[in-house]
């Protein structure tokens, strides 16, 4: 069965709060797919970059539940061809910090080996601190 | 010196809030006032048979109508007392049914007192009035058109037809600008070249049009009536008078070079013909091309032409046209591609632009094809359009629809094509569009809703492979095609752009030319005289561009057709006792009318009336016919007449196009503002300079308000910043004497700020009225520190 999306004004707080948190005007995309076919990432996404970018402008905070944020890495690719000028990394980002504001961590450092821990990148260790939180 | 004064009841609209019994006995106790007479219908025939009357047997030679405001009834009165042999500009209106009745509706007392005012104000104007006789200027019938595609051709034929002269100057060797390129044209696929051919020939045999190819425009000087023209005529070095086209010049030269008028797909030889259908219908030697003119060194093409058309020696010849009018139709360039890097254009040979297709699409009707076209072809749309990227913000308005063209006559003529068409949104705007579409979606054409990420070569060269959203279906299409079409969008072309500089012309942000106004000027400029059509003024296609070019011509025609033109009073004029010839004020005339001199002069055919340049003027030479310094002066000494105990009385100085007729609008909606207020109608607040202003201080004024049209929509677009700084500087003499300078305002209106307007005139008698009364002493050395001022600056 086909869902029905309703759009309540809930939806709209969402948006605002993206578009403040991103410092895009989200609005301004008109879904030309130029970021979805510039992705290098888009093969690991459950969802486009240009869907992310539609769901926000409608308000559907159900993007958070879906993979797109979480494999941008922020190349820019998109960024650079946007005919509208918008910064989709920034918007991505902005997704990303809903979650980790929560503030509530699924790997806690002290239970990560020594060895291993002495053998991992920091960066490796931010960026894991990062992803599986929320 | 016999002033009559009119007093209108409006049938009570009036007289039923003002006596106007009373401010008729008020007007007759003003100087000079011989007559004064209250009527019920002052418009009617009988109210202007009373006024018609009375200058021929009481002998008036000024005439105040208390009425309703001048928009309304202001010509009516100005030809009743022309009629009677009186000038029309000897006619002041006192405004009191929008400005007392109506606004002031509840309180009957304060309307009337402020009827008496207004009266007293028009009664001082009007004593001033100088007896202006309405002038002409002569116009010739000449027009110098500017650009010889589609919309140049049309002007000039319509012009011709007219009966006026027209000078037609392109710097091609031929006209037919990039119409003449097209395969076909949408939606009718009518084939353009055989449309345009008769057209295009139809210029040389006009004996009203005088051709001029390959000529460019070196300057344009003068105004409305007398633009002189210097252009350059570049040597064609083949005599088209003699060339008969036989084409055998060409065949001996050895010289190969791209060939322009078929986007660089063929070549062409260093003497060639400009297109099969080029007119005029000659050769021309392409100087750079050529191994040599000077010494000679091959003298092939001379040899072999027959009837000795080829010259050598020619040079280029400079000439100069005077012109009456002129008609700029500078046309567009496409964008260039390779600007766009991503889709590959120049690094793969299978990447092509649409004005490439359709010079292939005619040589594969002609059953010559030039390249093959492959199985697979795909369109990009929106190449170099809607792109902040590139910096092209617009919309190219004619690419949907020439791709679904060109992309159903691919599939048309060979129906095992895959033609694909990959679209950010697809715009069928346009009469028999939307069925053009449909019938390329019938046809078999591909829409794919997605605006194509990038375009890769394939290691064998022979194809290319596109990414790309389908962003219908979200799902990413990387496909391979034969051939890829880049819907390339249209630019304000290098033509414009120089011909904007000289002429001045002003831009729209996205570069094309700017029409006068967006809805009722739309092939007029801001300069008087100079049209602009087709694509010089923004991405259109042939129908609106060759209605477009009728408009403009006719615009023109509206010009010169009398013979003359009536120029409007209201233009600026020099004391010259009191000018020094400094100079000041010739660079700060936003249209050039100022002439410098030792006595600067004005031109009165290019005066817009703005009155801006008055600030200008250290020593107050400068001055605005119907709206005099004088005048202007006694209305304030009027207006600030019979304050009472407490009161704070505000001078509003309202532009005509706007302000005042908001006032108006305010009046007829019954909205009620401070009665204090008392409004002066001025062509635009730029021209109330810093001295009047602080005049008007010391006279007694308690603020002073400045309503202008909001910038894009005034006719004078210079005015607000001339206001701003006007404004500026009397804040800073009031400051000086701590004086808030809250008192000196302005504000950009448009029409329909009924509420704004209350609120600003209430919110300045407010603040007045709470700021308490300015000290005298004050008031008395205002003039005297903004003349320190302006003296130390010089100094």
């Amino acid at each position: 069965m086909t869902e029905k999306l309703v759009i309540s004004s809930e939806n709209e707080e969402f948006l605002a709060k993206i578009s403040e948190m991103s410092g895009q005007v989200i609005t301004m995309c008109d879904q030309c797919g130029t970021c979805s076919g510039s992705c290098p990432m888009v093969d690991e996404m459950d969802i486009t970059p240009s869907q992310m970018m539609r769901m926000v402008q409608l308000g559907q905070s159900e993007v958070l539940d879906t993979n797109a944020m979480w494999y941008c890495a922020s190349c820019f690719t998109c960024t650079v061809r946007c005919p509208r000028g918008l910064d989709l990394s920034k918007v991505a980002e902005a997704l990303r910090q809903v979650p980790l504001r929560r503030a509530k961590d699924y790997i806690r450092i002290n239970d990560i080996p020594k060895d291993e821990l002495a053998r991992l990148p920091q960066i490796a260790l931010v960026a894991g601190m990062r992803k599986f939180t929320g | 010196m016999r002033i009559g004064v009119y007093v209108c009841h409006c049938g009570g609209n009036i007289s039923e809030v003002v006596d106007v019994g009373e401010v008729a006995s008020f007007a007759e106790q003003q100087s000079d006032v011989v007559l004064v007479r209250d009527y019920s219908h002052m418009c009617s025939e009988v109210g202007q048979k009373l006024i018609l009357d009375d200058i021929r047997d009481n002998g008036l030679d000024r005439v105040v109508v208390a009425a309703c405001s001048p928009q309304f009834h202001e010509k009516t009165f100005m030809s009743t007392v022309e009629k009677a042999g009186l000038s029309p500009y000897v006619l002041e209106i006192a405004n009191i049914r929008e400005q007392c009745a109506w606004p002031h509706f509840d309180l009957p007392d304060v309307a009337t007192e402020k009827a008496k005012g207004l009266v007293a104000m028009s009664i001082v104007k009007a004593r001033l009035d100088e007896a202006l006789a309405k002038r002409t200027m002569p116009i010739g019938k000449r027009v110098l058109v500017v650009g010889g595609g589609i919309a140049g051709i049309q002007a000039a034929l319509d012009l011709g037809d007219a009966g006026f002269k027209v000078y037609l100057v392109e710097k091609e060797p031929t006209i037919g600008g990039k119409m003449a390129k097209l395969s076909r044209t949408f939606p009718t696929e009518d084939c353009a070249a055989c449309i345009l051919s008769p057209k295009m020939a139809d210029v040389p045999s006009n004996p009203n049009i005088e051709l001029l190819t390959f000529t460019e425009i070196e300057d344009i000087t003068g105004y409305l009536g007398n633009y002189e023209v210097a252009i350059v005529k570049k040597p064609r070095f083949v005599d088209p008078a003699k060339c008969t086209a036989c084409n055998k010049c060409s065949e001996v030269c050895p010289v190969t070079v791209p060939d322009e008028y078929e986007e660089g797909l063929t070549s062409r030889k260093a003497i060639y013909l400009a297109s099969p259908i080029a007119v005029p219908h000659s050769y021309i030697l392409d100087y750079e091309a050529c191994l040599g003119l000077f010494p000679l060194a091959c003298e092939r093409c001379s040899e072999a032409c027959e009837p000795g058309a080829i010259n050598y020696d020619q040079k280029a010849e400079r000439e100069t046209l005077t012109v009456d009018t002129i008609i700029v139709a500078t046309g567009y360039d496409t964008f260039d591609a390779r600007k766009k890097k991503v889709y590959g254009i120049g690094h793969s040979n299978n990447v092509i632009t649409a004005l490439d297709m359709e010079r292939l699409i005619v040589h594969g009707a002609e059953g010559k094809p030039i390249r093959p076209m492959g199985r697979r072809i795909a369109f990009i749309q929106c190449v170099g359009s809607r792109d902040e990227q590139v910096g092209n913000e617009h919309c190219s308005r004619i690419c949907c629809m020439y791709a679904t063209k060109l992309s159903q006559l691919l599939k048309r003529s060979d129906p095992k094509r895959d033609v694909y068409v990959f679209y950010t949104d697809l715009r069928a705007y346009g009469k028999g569009f939307e069925e053009y579409y449909k019938r390329a979606q019938r046809t078999g054409v591909k829409f794919v809703r997605g605006r194509v990420a990038e375009v890769n070569g394939n290691s064998n060269g022979q194809k290319v492979t596109l990414k790309v959203e389908d962003t219908l279906t979200r799902q990413i299409i990387e496909t391979e095609f034969d051939l890829v079409v880049l819907s390339v969008g249209l630019q304000p072309s290098e033509g414009s752009k120089r011909i904007a500089g000289i002429l001045k012309l002003g831009e729209s942000p996205d570069g094309f030319l700017q029409e006068a106004h967006p809805k009722f000027r739309p092939v007029d400029t801001l300069t008087d005289g100079v049209f602009i059509c087709g694509c010089a003024q923004g991405p259109k296609d042939i129908p609106d561009t060759v209605a477009q070019a009728s408009a403009a011509s006719s615009r023109a025609i509206r010009l010169m057709n009398r013979g003359q033109y009536d120029i409007a009073p209201v233009i600026a004029f020099v004391h010259e006792d009191l000018c020094d010839g400094c100079g000041i004020c010739v660079e700060h005339c936003p249209v050039g009318a100022l002439l410098p001199s030792q006595i600067v002069s004005v031109n009165e055919a290019v005066c817009s009336g703005c009155g801006s340049c008055i600030a200008s003027c250290p020593t107050g030479a400068l001055d605005l016919h119907c709206y005099t310094n004088d005048q202007l002066l006694e209305q304030i000494r009027a207006a600030l007449a019979g304050k009472r105990e407490g009161e704070a009385r505000i001078l509003v100085f309202a532009d005509d196009q706007t302000t005042y007729r908001l006032a108006d609008n305010v009046g007829t909606s019954k909205l009620s503002y401070s009665p204090d207020i008392r409004i002066f109608r001025v062509p635009s607040g730029s021209r109330i300079p810093p001295r009047l202003m602080l005049e008007a201080f010391e006279l007694g004024a308690d603020g002073i308000f400045i309503g202008e049209s909001e910038e894009k929509s005034s006719p004078y677009p210079h005015s607000v910043s001339a206001i701003k700084e006007n404004v500026s500087l009397v804040r800073e003499v009031l400051k000086e004497r701590n004086i808030e300078p809250e008192r000196v305002r302005y504000f950009e209106f448009v029409t329909v700020m009924l509420g704004a307007f209350v609120n600003q005139m209430n919110a300045l008698a407010e603040f007045a009225r709470t700021s308490g009364p300015i000290p005298d002493e004050d008031r008395k050395v205002l003039v005297e520190h903004l003349a320190n001022r302006r003296h130390q600056e010089a100094v």
